[in-house]
């Protein structure tokens, strides 16, 4: 019995996994946890670290919590969460202030909003508080993973385009005029809305072959 | 002299460097409440107060903590203390007025988890303001997320009348004429500067 349980278990868990990832997109789809990253995601390596930052204080208080659920009493568990990501950000900021000076520098006041990320608290609130530790492992590294690939496309995308420079390495040919407007903050709005059309139209194209199948 | 860097600061609050389309901060209410320009409104003026609220409670933190020498335990004590004011607010409301708390609904306490009011006490902590300059900062903000919140509302009440293509409903749309709105805010850059 022990045994269908575990499997279950884990069939469940990579189930999240692989919904984080695509059909339940943080940014593409869900639109969660927009507001901290998306003002840095003119370029590249800034939403590279920003959303690296995120998905592990994710994965870390999902772990947490996951492990804590029984203890915590449901009339303060916000607040728990809270505590629990507000530890994780604040380490997470210190590790980076300690190794990359220069992204702590360009990310700023950015890094500990990192906090009021409204997908970290929502993927706490459904999946962590209630599930044992390793879905809840899964489901926040699909949800991580999904949240790092919506928010690296979009940092790509506008550093191409705005400075024709992908991590800092020209990747345009030399007489590319760079499009100012991608490294300003509509831009990064217009891109967002681009990227969410696209992944739309994709998937409905998917999901029609597969009932053609 | 001092009244008219005040002035400038709460224009850059406001319109130069806006917190919703120059700093993103705040898109989820954004997105969110600004269906209907009623309630849009009522959302703007419940997040000013709660950050002038977080303004004065940060003041205060950082200075606690500055006598303590624990800095580092400054974004965990801005969370717990706004989160609490957030809770004073709601039960406020839902006192004085009923009609006003159903209407925000959800969106009071997600107020905790709006970037903008934290962000309103982050900035104002690594650029060193005074509490005076805070306060103004934070009203700043606030009218500029408020601003920026009827704005789209009142954008979004047209369109329901339009022909929206069937991939770009919902949220694309939205962050369209966000990028729209935000572009014509970058026309503001000027006044910052001048002073």
């Amino acid at each position: 019995m022990s045994d269908s349980a575990t499997v279950s278990e884990r069939e469940n868990g990579l189930q999240r996994f692989r919904a984080g990832l695509w059909r339940e997109n943080p940014i593409l789809i869900q639109a969660l946890g927009m507001c901290p990253t998306l003002a840095v995601s003119n370029t590249a390596i800034n939403a590279l670290t920003m959303s690296l930052a995120t998905a592990s204080v994710l994965l870390a208080s999902a772990i947490v919590i996951s492990t804590l659920r029984g203890i915590i009493p449901p009339q303060v568990r916000l607040a728990c969460f809270v505590l629990v990501i507000a530890t994780f950000v604040t380490l997470t900021d210190m590790l980076i202030e300690a190794f990359a000076l220069d992204l702590h520098r360009a990310l700023g006041a950015f890094l500990p909003l990192i906090v009021v990320n409204c997908m970290i608290l929502s993927r706490i609130e459904i999946m962590a508080s209630r599930q044992p530790a390793s879905v809840a492992a899964l489901d926040a590294l699909g949800m991580g993973g999904g949240f790092m690939i919506g928010l690296i496309t979009l940092g790509s995308l506008r550093e191409v385009l705005g400075r024709g420079t992908l991590l800092d390495a020209r990747v345009m040919p030399a007489d590319f005029e760079p499009w100012q407007v991608m490294q300003l903050p509509g831009g990064g709005f217009f891109t967002l809305a681009a990227l969410v059309i696209g992944f739309y139209l994709f998937d409905r194209r998917w999901r029609r072959q597969e009932v053609g199948a | 002299m001092i009244d008219a860097e005040l002035w400038a600061l709460f224009l850059n609050a406001t319109l130069v460097n806006n917190f919703v389309l120059a700093y993103f901060l705040g898109i989820c209410p954004f997105l969110g409440v600004s269906a209907r320009l009623e309630s849009a409104g009522r959302m703007g003026l419940a997040v000013t107060f709660v950050m002038l609220v977080a303004s004065i409670c940060a003041f205060a933190i950082n200075r606690l903590l500055g006598m303590i020498g624990a800095e580092y335990l400054s974004l965990i004590s801005y969370i717990v203390v706004i989160a609490s004011a957030v809770q004073l607010v709601e039960m406020f409301v839902r006192k004085t007025s009923p009609a006003l708390f159903k209407t925000l609904g959800i969106f009071l306490p997600l107020i905790t988890t709006n970037c903008a009011i934290l962000a309103v006490a982050l900035f104002q902590t690594r650029r060193e303001y005074g509490l005076l300059e805070g306060l103004v900062f934070a009203f700043g903000a606030g009218m500029g997320f408020t601003l920026a919140l009827v704005l789209m509302a009142g954008i979004r009440e047209r369109l329901r009348l339009v022909d929206v293509p069937d991939m770009a409903q919902g949220m694309a749309i939205t962050l369209v004429l966000a990028g729209i709105l935000s572009l014509a805010f970058m026309g503001f850059a000027g006044i910052g500067v001048a002073t």
